[in-house]
């Protein structure tokens, strides 16, 4: 599904914050994405998403070569793929319904086509009292939980979360991550990037380990 | 699997929880992308309605001028003026009337009026003063020959004949003024061209910042969409929507004001007329009217104002995602 090789990221005239990648990440996978803070996660995820492009090596998505895509051609793939951002960023403007709806909206469909579905999830993830609540009247886990639904009412094939625990206290942490789980379980393959070690034991999981710039995978 | 492949179809955990239809009909209607009443979309209105309604006033001051230094020149070219002197031995009533049968054959002229020898006395009135033995000057005769409109008479040839029948007339064409009137008229139109490229240029300018100050709270919208999988043309479109109305509203609301406003004055122009003032401004500024053409200007400064504010928004959006990306 992904492939680095040989990749490598830097920040302007700045040495490598990423050195020297080579993984894959394959359909219906699971793993984590650790390393103490600053070793790179946001950026790797970053790249993952499309949102950054490497300074050297080949990224390899869905069977594209990414550095040959056009706009479009990154944004197509990039619906293939949901985030949940450790800061939710959620739209303040929009309730929960309307943020989880977002990516469907995005894709042109018509709002009769997929009403049911949102709402089944929100109930799901146990927002059904919530839709049409604004986000900053959300507390953190229920902000968690919409960014999570939101990040897969598209169905994509790769879920990347950056953080997801963060935020919540260890019980709603470990719920979030049997959602993670389930979602796994049909299909879709998971990146949780996290330094929540208490979370990762909770999981027999594969781990990527970032450090020093280096990516170390332990199968 | 290739790009362009759908995802997968699998049945979802949350596929069978099921939602009654009382939930869904109870949702509201969507909310736009872009917030509608967010405090910098009324700050831009507002700069964009004032910058309007200055640019409006600019337009329809520059048209006034066009308008008065156009009626000047007209008013002046169409009048020209034969000067007949008095000279011994010759009978003076006598050569007016010659000049003015030679005026009145002239191709081109609608009246010849010759002023009468108290007439002419009036016209001096105000350096002598009355009560003067006005006989025992040399007081010219003035004929006024008015000419109609568009008419452009051989003046050259009428000199010659008057030279020839009445050795004491001489044909004034007001070359000299309407040269002048030209050049001055020519000055006034400059000058306001001028003013209003530059407040043009002003109102553009300020549009464009306010529209880049409006987008900068837009920022995250701008992040999430693309994080979701829009499209660039997807996102600008989107707030080039959304800003065309604002700034067509701001527009409106000020070439709507600088409309009304000079529908008043020119109503209050119509209602002076005849009075002494009235005929004062009317001399000055003609009717006091910017026309149909100047309402028409405005109307497209307004699309103008709107057109600059969608399009500064696309630039400021593009800007945003050449920097996530």
């Amino acid at each position: 599904m992904i492939r680095f090789e040989n990749v490598g990221l830097r920040y302007g005239l700045g040495s490598e914050v990423l050195r020297d990648l080579n993984f894959d990440i394959d359909g219906h996978s699971f793993q984590f994405l650790t390393g103490p803070s600053g070793a790179g996660k946001t950026s790797l995820l970053r790249l993952m998403l499309l949102s950054l492009r490497p300074s050297r090596g080949l990224i390899s998505m869905f069977d594209n070569d990414t550095a040959t895509l056009s706009k479009d051609g990154r944004a197509n793939l990039r619906r293939r793929i949901g985030i949940v951002f450790q800061d939710f960023r959620l739209l303040d403007h929009m309730t929960t319904y309307e943020n989880v709806a977002l990516p469907l909206r995005v894709l042109g469909k018509d709002e009769s086509e997929y009403r049911a579905e949102v709402v089944e999830l929100l109930q799901w993830v146990g927002l059904g009292e919530h839709m049409s609540a604004l986000p900053p009247i959300l507390s953190g886990g229920e902000k968690q939980r919409a960014a999570i639904a939101r990040a897969v009412i598209a169905r994509p094939q790769l879920l990347l979360a950056d953080e997801p625990t963060g935020n919540v206290d260890p019980n709603l942490g470990q719920r979030l991550l049997r959602l993670f789980v389930e979602l796994n379980k049909t299909g879709t393959a998971v990146v949780i990037a996290t330094h929540d070690i208490a979370l990762m034991d909770e999981y027999d999981a594969r781990r990527l380990v970032l450090h020093e710039g280096r990516l170390h995978v332990y199968d | 699997m290739s790009m362009t492949e759908p995802a997968e179809t699998m049945a979802e955990p949350w596929d069978d929880v099921g939602v009654s239809p009382a939930v869904l009909r109870g949702l509201p209607a969507a909310a736009s992308i872009v917030p509608r009443n967010s405090i910098a979309g009324r700050s831009l209105t507002a700069v964009v309605a004032i910058m309007t309604f200055l640019g409006s006033l600019t337009i329809g001051a520059a048209m006034l001028v066009v308008s008065a230094a156009s009626d000047w020149r007209a008013e002046v070219g169409r009048e020209v003026t034969i000067q007949v002197r008095p000279a011994p031995g010759r009978d003076i009533d006598a050569d007016v009337r010659a000049a003015a049968e030679i005026a009145r054959a002239g191709a081109g002229i609608v009246d010849v009026r010759a002023f009468t020898k108290e007439e002419s006395a009036k016209l001096v009135e105000p350096w002598l003063g009355t009560g003067l033995a006005l006989d025992d000057l040399p007081i010219p005769r003035l004929i006024v020959v008015k000419l109609g409109p568009g008419a452009r008479p051989d003046f050259a040839s009428l000199r010659q004949v008057l030279a020839a029948r009445v050795p004491t007339a001489s044909l004034d064409d007001h070359r000299r003024w309407i040269d002048r009137m030209r050049h001055m008229a020519g000055t006034a139109v400059a000058a306001g061209i001028a003013v209003l490229l530059l407040v043009l240029i002003a109102t553009v300018l300020s549009v464009t910042f306010a529209t880049r100050g409006a987008m900068a709270a837009n920022r995250p919208i701008v992040e999430v969409l693309h994080y979701v999988g829009a499209t660039d043309s997807f996102i600008a479109g989107q707030f080039q929507r959304h800003f065309l109305v604002l700034g067509f509203k701001g527009g409106a609301i000020g070439g709507g004001a600088a409309i009304v406003l000079f529908g008043l004055a020119e109503a209050a122009n119509a209602w002076l007329t005849g009075t002494p003032g009235g005929d004062q401004v009317a001399s000055l500024f003609g009717t006091f009217s910017i026309g149909a053409a100047g309402y028409l200007a405005i109307v497209l400064q307004i699309i103008f104002m709107a057109l600059v504010t969608a399009f500064a928004s696309r630039h400021t959006v593009n800007g945003t995602l050449e920097a996530i990306d």
